[in-house]
C-alpha cells in the first residue's frame, strides 16, 4: 500500500522532470552553445564571443532568414484566407455529417508530410497530373517546369500545413456563441461591423494558434525543398540542418535557431494575448 | 447553407484529397511511366516486400513508435492526473513549459535535443531516438487526458476515499477507467506520430539506426519511385485507420 501510493507522487512528477531534462534544458543549452566558440575537432571551446550573431548578419544568411520568413508569412497568410471560411462553414453544418467531415480534415494531420509532400511533387511533375491536364485542355503545347520553383515550394507549405490552420479555427467557431452574432444584429451592427467586433475578437485564439502552428513549421520543414526542388534559401530548417548535419558548426547552428524559437515565444505571447482578448470581448458584449 | 458554401467545402477537400488520392491510383498502375494505364497489379507491393533495408527501417519504426507511445502514455497521464488534481509549487510555469513543447517546430526539438545529447556526449541512436520520440509525444498524451479529466468531478475521489480506498485506489479504480478513452487516443495519436517524424528523427538519429520516414526520404530525394506509391498507399491507410478508431474512441462516454 505504501508503494503506491509513492508510486502516484513519483508518477506525478515525472512529467514535469523530464519538461525540465529535455524541453528547458535543451532550449538554454541551444542559448549557451550559441555564445562559445566553435572547436573543429570536437564541441565546442568555452571562450564566449558575440560573433556567432554577428555572422547572422551577413548578407548571406540575412537574405535566407528574410525570404524564409516571407515564403512562411505567404503560406500562413495563404492557409488563413483558405481555412477561415472553411472552418466557419464546417462549424455551421448539421452534426450528422459534421463529424465524419472533421474526420477527413484530421486524417491529414495524421497523415506522415513527407508523403504528402510526395503527392505534390508527383502532381507537378512534368510527367504528372497537372502536366497532362493542362496539356488535354490545350492551355500549353509541352509540359511546363512546375517543380523546382518558389510556387511548387508555397503550395507544397500550403498543402502541408493547412490542417493545422483549419483545426484551431474550427475550434474557435465551435465555441462562438452564436447569440452574440444576433445581439449584435439586433443593436443594427452592419455585416462588417458584427465580422470585425463580434466574429474576429472571439476567434483570435484560433487565429494565432493557426498562425504559430503553420508560420514556425513553414520556416523548419527542410523537407520540403529538397523533394519540391529548388528555392533552398527560401528555409530556415535547411540552414539549420546544414550547419548541424553537415558543417558541424554547432554554435552558429544554434545562434540561426535562436531566431526560430524568439519567434516561437513571441507567438505564443500572441496566442495569450488573443485568448485574454478573446475572453474580455466575450464579457463584455454579454 | 449557401450553394456556394457548399461548393467552396467540397472543393478544400478536393485540395486535400486529390493529391493522395492520385498517389493511390499511381500505386495499382505497373507501367512505369505513370501516363499509360495498361497494366494494374501490385507490382511495387511485392518490390516493397523484397527490400531489405526498407523492412529493417519499418521493424525499427514499429519498435520505436510502440516504446515511445507507451512510455509517453504512462508519463503523460501520470502527469495529467497531476495536473488536473493537485495544485503544486510552480504548476503555472510546468503548464507553460508543456505549451512550448506542444507548440514547438519539430526543428527547434530536433536541434536543442541534438545540442544536448551532443554536450552530454550520449551516442546518436535508438536510445536519443526514443528519448526524443518520447519528448514530442508527451505533450499530446497529456493534453488530451487532461481535457478529458476537465469534467471530472473530485468529489468522486473524495467518495472513494471516505469509502476507505487509499490514493492510489482511488486514481486506479475510479479516474483512470473514466480517462482510459482519452488514454487510449492518445496512444494512438504518439504512434501515428512516432512513425510518421521525419524532422526530429533526421537530427537525433545516429547511422546505425534508421527509421521509415528517413528511409522513404532517402527513397524520395533519389527521384520518383514506384513503390514510394505504394508505401505512401499503405501508410494512408494506417493513418485513416488509426484516426477512425480513435475518433470513435473520443466520441465514447467513460
Amino acid at each position: 500500500m505504501r508503494l503506491s501510493e509513492a508510486m502516484v507522487t513519483a508518477g506525478r512528477g515525472l512529467l514535469p522532470v523530464w519538461l525540465l531534462l529535455f524541453t528547458l534544458v535543451p532550449l538554454l543549452m541551444v542559448l549557451a552553445v550559441s555564445l562559445l566558440t566553435r572547436d573543429e575537432t570536437g564541441f565546442v571551446t568555452p571562450v564566449v564571443t558575440l560573433e556567432n550573431y554577428r555572422r547572422l548578419f551577413d548578407p548571406v544568411y540575412l537574405k535566407v532568414f528574410t525570404d524564409s520568413m516571407a515564403m512562411a508569412a505567404f503560406a500562413t497568410l495563404l492557409c488563413l484566407g483558405m481555412a477561415y471560411p472553411f472552418a466557419y462553414l464546417l462549424s455551421r453544418i448539421g452534426s450528422a455529417w459534421r463529424g465524419v467531415l472533421l474526420t477527413l480534415v484530421i486524417v491529414p494531420f495524421w497523415t506522415n508530410s513527407l508523403i504528402r509532400i510526395y503527392a505534390i511533387r508527383s502532381l507537378l511533375a512534368a510527367k504528372g497530373a497537372m502536366n497532362s491536364l493542362l496539356l488535354a485542355l490545350g492551355l500549353i503545347d509541352e509540359p511546363v517546369r512546375l517543380l523546382y520553383t518558389g510556387w511548387a515550394v508555397g503550395l507544397g507549405l500550403v498543402y502541408v500545413l493547412l490542417p493545422f490552420m483549419i483545426l484551431p479555427l474550427y475550434s474557435s467557431f465551435e465555441k462562438l456563441d452564436r447569440r452574440l452574432i444576433e445581439a449584435a444584429a439586433d443593436l443594427y451592427a452592419g455585416r462588417w461591423a458584427i465580422f470585425r467586433h463580434v466574429i474576429v475578437p472571439l476567434t483570435a485564439p484560433g487565429i494565432a494558434a493557426g498562425c504559430l502552428l503553420v508560420f514556425l513549421p513553414a520556416l523548419g520543414l527542410f523537407y520540403v525543398t529538397d523533394v519540391l526542388g529548388g528555392a533552398r534559401n527560401l528555409m530556415v530548417g535547411a540552414l539549420l540542418k546544414d550547419q548541424f548535419l553537415e558543417a558541424s558548426d554547432w554554435p552558429f547552428g544554434s545562434a540561426a535557431s535562436l531566431i526560430v524559437i524568439v519567434w516561437l515565444f513571441l507567438m505564443m505571447g500572441f496566442y495569450r494575448r488573443a485568448q485574454r482578448w478573446a475572453g474580455k470581448g466575450a464579457l463584455d458584449d454579454v | 447553407m449557401s450553394r456556394s458554401g457548399r461548393v467552396y467545402l467540397w472543393g478544400v477537400f478536393a485540395f486535400l484529397y486529390l493529391p493522395i488520392v492520385l498517389l493511390l491510383a499511381y500505386s495499382f498502375n505497373e507501367s512505369p511511366y505513370g501516363s499509360s494505364w495498361n497494366r494494374l497489379g501490385g507490382e511495387w507491393y511485392r518490390r516493397l516486400a523484397d527490400d531489405p533495408l526498407l523492412i529493417e527501417a519499418t521493424l525499427n519504426s514499429l519498435k520505436v513508435a510502440l516504446l515511445s507511445a507507451s512510455l509517453a502514455t504512462v508519463i503523460g497521464t501520470a502527469g495529467a492526473v497531476g495536473f488536473s488534481l493537485y495544485s503544486f509549487r510552480g504548476q503555472t510555469f510546468f503548464h507553460g513549459l508543456l505549451m512550448i513543447t506542444l507548440m514547438a517546430p519539430e526543428i527547434v526539438m530536433g536541434v536543442s535535443l541534438l545540442v544536448l545529447f551532443l554536450a552530454l556526449r550520449i551516442p546518436l541512436g535508438s536510445g536519443s531516438l526514443l528519448v526524443a520520440h518520447i519528448t514530442f509525444c508527451l505533450p499530446f498524451v497529456t493534453v488530451t487526458v487532461m481535457s478529458r479529466l476537465k469534467d471530472f468531478d473530485p468529489r468522486l475521489i473524495e467518495s472513494a476515499r471516505d469509502l476507505g480506498a487509499s490514493e492510489a485506489q482511488a486514481i486506479g479504480h475510479v479516474l483512470l477507467p473514466l480517462a482510459s478513452p482519452a488514454i487510449l487516443a492518445g496512444w494512438l495519436l504518439s504512434f501515428t506520430l512516432s512513425l510518421d517524424d521525419v524532422v526530429v528523427s533526421f537530427f537525433v538519429t545516429g547511422p546505425d539506426f534508421e527509421v521509415l520516414p528517413l528511409r522513404i526520404y532517402s527513397m524520395v530525394r533519389m527521384g520518383i519511385k514506384p513503390e514510394v506509391n505504394a508505401l505512401a498507399t499503405l501508410l494512408f491507410g494506417l493513418s485513416l485507420v488509426m484516426v477512425i478508431l480513435s475518433q470513435r474512441l473520443m466520441a465514447r462516454k467513460g
